[in-house]
């Protein structure tokens, strides 16, 4: 049977737009819904759990329908462009859209203890609003097919993450710095953006994606504009998607946000911001054109290395947990740009599969990071002493996932590693391997210093005898647990991640998309 | 059930029984699992290998499965993996008896996943797979090491650096030679092949190559008791099964394997700490291998297969005996030990049995396969190296043979009165050494005795190629050999033991020349340490500066890791703006 044809047509037909339209609107629900419990029942996290399994639903009915039917132009509104907005969906972005929805499920669920814990009760409603339109905004960044429909999203999820960030000084005061910090970085980020779209729609005209890379197609690199607009387009993205050395934003924000935003935003906002930057970079602009694919190699590739060495050496050297797991993000967003930056279709699909797995397995590694402090307060390295014992499955789990970011084989680390190494191979770069190998034994010491303090320790003593085993709660197991699954089944049967990535790999080998049909929506 | 368990890798049974071993509360169920697993996979391994067509002699293929479009193949039984795969499965059954009284979760599981990984990676049918396991190897066994105690932390950090140095090496060597060829297949590489000194160097490290060997007795005398034993069994065997299948016959090898054996004989002479003596011993062992596979010819990569069976039972049947003597006294240091065969009789007796073995007595283990080897190397007219190999047979009765039995159980009266071993412990030993005295027996019949190890070697020995240790000839060159040996001993001993006092010089030319010889060494090994000291303390004075200054420039409060402020990030946006505006207008 074909799996798309469970689904009700209006769902196929108006997915795209509802999977942004439903957490929009159910973020104005709940910023009125009660703070306190009524009947035992915590109503916003009630309407945004419900909110964001429907959200998984619709983009897993999108991507069956995108993988089985070829890409969707939606018409927001029937409202064709240029007048109107599109959304555009193919195998590039369908996949993210699922990863995020998913990621977001995990971490609702997991958020029931965590956030009360966390979070004053007070602002229990505005928390979660404030998720659901950090949701919404990514989902919009990563379906919208018009250049300044992404800028809105871009902003709309950036400010509510701000807030969400600073919503973490209730534990840690420095969240309000953390938080002003990330404040003017994404902002100058988001400017840069939106101006260098103002330089494509001085040269073009438009606004919407599809017409933007046709007129390019027709007018030619040798326009200064379109320059100008690339590189403000790039640096813009750059920043978001914590491209070293701009990512000086990002240790702070992970550090001191509530746990269940931590590992909301490692495993899903760089990865849309990862997104926009190959959409612009190869179906927008033109990777055979000489300045675009010259940034590739040099400027991405380039910094892409450089982050892997130097935040890795960074990771190795924090006390504070979730700021090792911070330098670490920035070090693997480096081997993904280390692989789109060969911009070959083996580079980009070993870069693509990075980013999916990376997701699973960071979304895990601070989902457990975030238990430890449930239970023990625990933000510093020291304090893991004998967690193998006090919460041994939640450390379980959080090893796994390590091994898997270092790259050990069955795990989903060692799939989009070894990609990686043969894309290298396959280009003729064996400096390349030399740092993924390199960086992996830097790995092997930041992980392996957590790893080890944690069984190899005594857990501390407290009144007397050892601190008593003291597990995390089963819902925070669960999504911990199931992530970490996941890291080894997709590690060990890597098919269908890697056939997902071939697809999306092979939307951006075709070159600038430059026309599209579009399916009416909103009659 | 048994063909759903032949369809993969026997090695995932061993890992996930692993993983069950540590979520198992109750440490009798785990031990269950260490004596159990490696019993079935004993059974597992020799189903495939007789469904595998014509008493695989062909040998069992399987278990394809793809990882980032390589096709993998997991099994591969064919007639040389079998021996080690037999003989790896077993001694996990030894090592699970005789870990029986020992109740730590993280040994247990780490030891059947070490086990598992073993026996994968000799059942590897090509590159990747190999390296997968090759690094489980590393990654299980350094968790072994350990648990050793105190001063096992940096000496595991040391091992393992060194074993991902070799993974990795092995990845690079296993790229570079796939795609120069076009298959990952793990067949005969050799050394010009592409990528195949890279490979050569990956199994050279695990196999303890002269130079690289010194993480061998870095790390296995501060290991546990039980660690200790199960260290000894795979890292280094799976090395010399890797070269047999890569590098057969590759020259250098030869000389190589000579200089191992030759090397740690004065090392282990002049060790104090008697499960550091053995480790040296077992470089020495190895050498003996690596000779052999150098010539590779059928009678040598025999002698090295059924020497790998035998060294596996002896060099373990030692490492246990002192372990035991490390369980009940609680140090193996040769100057706190001695007249323990009072209290400890069994494992006295046993520790002979495998001393008496590995010194290649006659009716003795390592008798059958050693001659084997020597007997290749002389064929082959490498007098040189077969001169090398002789001087380290009787090096070896020194140190292994006489040595470590003689300083624990006899020699000057310590006054220590320990209990016997546990009764685990003498089980595990004792089934050793009846393997040890079984597998040298020369009489019976066609499969008894030593026989029956012959028949299961990779190339048939029938006929022309029928191999004899117990010729008069064989027996009595070695029974020379081993006499002038335990003679020189002896006297060493009667004369103080090193050096000898002057009296000794006059008595033989022979002796005044070993004499000589041995105090030029003494000085060479002298000054090898206040090298190797000199050394360490400038490597140590570089690391130590250079892990200071990334410590300052990367540490919390170091000047790449404060926390920038927004300002200066911001120039760095505008720098980097700036950076791509120049590259795209004039590139």
């Amino acid at each position: 049977m074909d799996i798309v044809s469970i689904f009700p047509a209006w769902v196929l037909t108006h997915g795209p737009a509802l999977l942004v339209v439903l957490p929009l609107m159910m973020a104005v629900l709940t910023a009125l819904a009660p703070n306190k419990n009524i009947a035992g029942v915590n109503i916003p996290w009630v309407m945004t759990g419900g909110t964001v399994v429907v959200c998984a639903i619709l983009a897993f009915s999108v991507l069956m329908q995108v993988l089985s039917h070829g890409p969707i132009n939606y018409a927001m509104g029937g409202w064709e462009p240029p007048i109107g907005i599109a959304y555009y969906i193919d195998a590039l972005n369908a996949p993210i859209l699922l990863l995020i929805t998913l990621v977001a499920v995990l971490c609702t669920l997991y958020a029931l203890p965590s956030v009360s814990a966390e979070v004053e009760p007070k602002k229990r409603a505005p928390f979660y609003a404030a998720f659901l339109v950090s949701f919404a905004g990514l989902l919009g960044m990563v379906t919208t097919g018009d250049a300044f429909n992404v800028f809105v999203f871009l902003e709309v999820s950036s400010i509510s993450t701000y807030v969400l960030v600073a919503m973490g000084a209730s534990r840690d005061r420095r969240a309000l710095t953390a938080a002003y910090n990330y404040l003017i970085m994404g902002s100058i980020g988001a400017t840069f953006l939106v101006i260098g779209i103002g330089f494509l729609y001085m040269q073009t005209g438009t606004l919407n994606m599809i017409d933007i890379a046709r007129i390019l197609q027709e007018s030619g690199p040798d326009s200064r504009v379109v320059k100008l607009a690339f590189a403000f387009i790039v640096v813009g993205l750059g920043l978001k998607l914590a491209m070293f050395p701009l990512h000086t934003w990002l240790p702070g924000a992970y550090a001191y946000a509530p746990s269940f935003m931590t590992a909301f935003l490692a495993a899903t906002a760089t990865k849309a911001a990862l997104y926009l930057l190959l959409r612009f970079t190869f179906t927008i602009f033109d990777p055979s054109w000489g300045f675009v694919g010259k940034s590739l190699m040099y400027l991405l590739a380039g910094m892409g290395i450089l982050g892997m060495m130097v935040a890795s050496l960074q990771a190795i050297f924090q006390n504070d947990l979730r700021r090792v797991l911070a330098f670490s993000s920035v070090a693997q967003v480096g081997y993904m740009l280390l692989g789109i930056g060969m911009a070959t279709t083996l580079g980009v699909t070993a870069g693509y599969l990075h980013m999916i797995n990376h997701a699973i397995m960071k979304g895990a590694l601070f989902l457990a990071v975030g238990a430890f402090w449930y239970r023990f307060g625990i933000t510093q390295v020291s304090d893991m002493r004998g967690l193998g014992k006090t919460m041994p499955l939640t450390m379980a789990a959080f090893t796994i996932a390590g091994l898997s970011l270092i790259g050990v084989p069955g795990t989903v680390g060692f799939v989009s590693k070894l990609a990686l190494a043969r894309a290298a191979a396959e280009n003729g770069w064996w400096w390349a391997i030399g740092v993924i190998v390199v960086t992996s034994i830097l790995a092997i010491v930041y992980i392996g210093r957590l790893i080890e303090q944690a069984y190899f320790h005594e857990p501390p003593n407290q009144g007397g005898g050892t601190l008593a085993k003291n597990e995390a709660p089963l819902i925070m197991l669960i999504p911990l647990w199931i992530l970490a699954i996941s890291a080894l089944v997709f590690g060990i049967n890597a098919e269908w991640t890697t056939s997902l990535a071939r697809t999306a790999a092979d939307v951006l080998s075709g070159g600038p998309i430059v026309n599209m049909p579009y399916i009416a929506g909103g009659h | 059930m048994i063909d759903f368990l032949t369809s993969f890798s026997p090695a995932f049974v061993l890992i996930v029984a692993g993983i069950i071993a540590a979520l198992t509360p109750v440490y009798q169920g785990r031990k269950v699992l260490m004596v159990g697993v490696p019993a079935l996979v004993l059974v597992l391994i020799n189903t495939m290998y007789l469904k595998g067509g014509d008493h695989g002699v062909l040998g069992a293929l399987g278990g394809y499965f793809s990882v980032a479009g390589i096709e993998l193949t997991t099994i591969r039984i064919d007639r040389l993996s079998i021996i080690w795969g037999n003989i790896f499965a077993f001694a996990g059954i030894l090592n699970g008896i005789f870990g029986l009284h020992e109740k730590c979760k993280i040994t247990d599981s780490s030891a059947l996943i070490y086990t598992g990984a073993g026996i994968g990676a000799v059942f590897a049918g090509d590159l990747i797979t190999l390296f997968m396991f090759w690094e489980l190897l590393a990654l299980s066994s350094v968790i072994i090491v350990w648990r050793g105690g105190k001063d096992s932390y940096p000496a595991g950090m040391r091992y393992l650096a060194m074993h991902i140095l070799s993974g990795v090496l092995l990845l690079a060597g296993a790229v570079i030679y796939g795609r120069a060829t076009g298959s990952y297949a793990f067949d005969h590489i050799g050394i010009d092949a592409p990528g195949g000194k890279l490979i050569l160097l990956a199994f050279g490290i695990k196999a303890g190559f002269p130079l690289l060997h010194n993480w061998i007795q870095d790390s296995y005398p501060k290991s546990s008791v039980t660690g200790t034993v199960i260290l000894s069994v795979f890292t280094t065997k799976l090395a010399i099964y890797a070269l047999a299948r890569g590098f057969a016959g590759t020259e250098i090898l030869i000389y190589i394997g000579g200089v191992m054996t030759v090397f740690p004989v004065f090392f282990a002479v002049l060790e104090n700490d008697l499960r550091k003596v053995l480790s040296y011993s077992l470089n020495n062992q190895l050498g003996f291998m690596v000779a052999g596979i150098g010539i590779g010819s059928s009678l040598a990569l025999n002698g090295v297969a059924a020497h790998v069976v035998v060294d596996i039972l002896f060099k373990g049947l030692l490492f246990m005996s002192m372990g035991a003597v490390l369980h009940r006294v609680g140090t193996v240091k040769a100057s706190e030990l001695g007249g323990l065969f009072r209290t400890m009789p069994l494992t006295t007796l046993f520790c002979l049995i495998g001393a008496g073995s590995i010194s290649a007595f006659p009716m003795m283990g390592g008798f059958i396969s050693k001659s084997m080897i020597i007997a290749a190397v002389f064929e082959e007219h490498h007098y040189v190296v077969f001169g090398m190999l002789l001087f380290a047979s009787a090096g070896v009765l020194e140190h292994s043979g006489i040595k470590v039995p003689y300083f624990a159980f006899f020699s000057h009266d310590s006054g220590k009165r320990p209990k016997e071993a546990p009764w685990n412990m003498l089980v595990a030993m004792g089934i050793a050494a009846f393997l040890c005295l079984y597998l040298a027996f020369p009489w019976g019949g066609a499969f008894m005795g030593y026989k029956g190890l012959y028949a299961m070697l990779p190339y048939a020995m029938e006929g022309e190629a029928a191999f004899h240790p117990y010729t008069a000839d064989h027996v009595v060159f070695q029974m020379q050999l081993l006499m002038g040996a335990m003679f020189a001993f002896t006297l060493l001993k009667r004369f103080g033991l090193y050096p000898p006092e002057r009296r000794a010089q006059i008595l033989d030319f022979d002796w005044t020349y070993r004499r000589l010889g041995l105090s030029i060494l003494k000085w060479i090994d002298a000054m090898w340490t206040r090298l190797g000291a000199q050394t360490k303390y400038l490597l140590k004075l570089l690391f130590g500066r250079v892990g200071k200054r990334l410590y300052q420039v990367f540490s919390p409060a170091g000047t790449l890791s404060q926390d920038a402020p927004s300002g200066i990030a911001a120039v760095f946006t505008a720098g980097m703006l700036a950076a791509i505006l120049l590259g795209v207008y004039y590139f």
